[in-house]
């Protein structure tokens, strides 16, 4: 009897731990062989054959398809430099300089993947639509309301996700260093 | 007690093991990989353009939206897969992924040189089969040996500006994947 209870109880116990962890690590995303810049962070490996298990067990679940890595590489970011969460209601600023990369593009993602309605239809900027200053360095702002120069619109959603995506670039293949590569800073401003 | 702290510590190895054996398992059973999804609404072994993602709808998520992107859904059950890219304006690129979305090759139109990207795919036993004489026109045809029967090939053409998504599709439009014979 008490043998029968004791193995019960420790096969419910195995499930509730394997199965947990295994949607913890799938759907937090286990940090292996991350590339953290600032706010950005990227997962080079997850576009070659060197994925690691985790990576292919999310990307099996959510649909989506890595960025090969001969064709570029993915920054995301889901807080600010200082550690706060990107608020579509708030304003945030991204400025500074990006990368060696012959393009890159910016898109605004809901947590999910999906791309945020908004009155421009505006999703993202890329490297040639940008307008910069003499020195060649540019802000955007990333806020609920119509913002001079460029303006990505978050739609108001509470939370979002921003990608960061180089293409044609040496950055996660060569560069091992993260101050070889500079990224954009990204800070809080005003909240609505 | 130490029977039980006993049975504990079995639970928590045992649910170590199923963990890793979930983990592991997971890009076979799931059904909404991005094979999944493509698989009822592309033909086998030809181009089709993606639709492209907006606020309602996206074939898959967090897909770039300054690009135009085609699919070729390949099959090498009958044949190798001939593929012929012709180069936008701007940035073209064509990335190979397995069944369980592996990226294991991506090319872009600087390193594919001229004035398309041109590729002979095929699994490694059709490449055993390639005669060797034959070895010397991989020169100017690039073979690509990939790891599973079947998977995808993504086509994408950047469109600097949104005004020229018309011109990035039009360069897609024109790339065509087809299955060859092995030799």
């Amino acid at each position: 009897m008490r043998l029968l209870f004791g193995s019960c109880f420790a096969l419910l116990l195995a499930a509730a731990v394997g199965l947990g962890m295994t949607w913890l690590t799938i759907s937090r995303g286990v940090a292996f062989g991350t590339m953290t810049v600032g706010a950005w962070t990227a997962w080079p490996k997850t576009g070659s054959v060197d994925i690691d298990p985790y990576a292919r067990a999310t990307i099996a679940r959510t649909g989506e398809l890595p960025l090969g890595t001969g064709d570029g590489v993915a920054f995301y970011a889901r807080t600010d430099d200082s550690g706060y969460v990107l608020d579509g209601r708030c304003t945030f600023t991204i400025s500074g300089t990006t990368p060696t990369a012959r393009y890159w593009t910016l898109t605004l993602y809901d947590r999910s993947g999906r791309l945020v309605a908004n009155t421009l239809d505006r999703h993202g900027f890329t490297s040639t639509e940008i307008v910069r200053d003499t020195a060649g360095r540019f802000t955007i702002s990333v806020a609920p309301r119509a913002r001079p120069g460029n303006w990505l619109p978050t739609g108001g959603i509470e939370r979002y996700v921003l990608v960061w995506r180089l293409y044609d670039t040496p950055v996660g293949v060569a560069s091992r260093t993260t101050k070889q590569d500079p990224m954009p800073a990204v800070a809080r401003k005003a909240c609505s | 007690m130490i029977r039980a702290l006993l049975w504990i510590l079995g639970a928590v190895v045992l649910g170590g093991i199923v963990h890793l054996a979930t983990v592991l398992a997971m890009p076979r059973a799931a059904n909404q990989d991005a094979y999944s999804r493509l698989e009822p609404v592309t033909p086998a072994n030809s181009v089709v353009p993606l639709a492209p993602p907006t606020a309602e709808a996206s074939v898959m998520p967090f897909m770039d939206p300054a690009f135009a992107a085609a699919v070729c859904r390949y099959d090498l059950a009958n044949g190798i897969v001939k593929l012929n890219a012709p180069l936008s304006q701007a940035y073209t690129s064509v990335t190979f992924y397995t069944r369980n979305s592996v990226a294991y090759y991506a090319i872009d139109d600087r390193a594919a040189g001229r004035r398309a990207i041109e590729l002979d795919l095929m699994t490694p036993e059709q490449h055993s089969q390639v005669p060797e004489g034959e070895d010397v026109t991989a020169a100017d045809r690039l073979i690509i040996e990939s790891p599973t029967r079947t998977g995808l090939i993504i086509l994408r053409a950047l469109a600097p500006e949104p005004g020229l998504m018309p011109m990035a599709r039009r360069a897609l439009a024109n790339a065509q994947c087809r299955l060859g014979p092995v030799q």
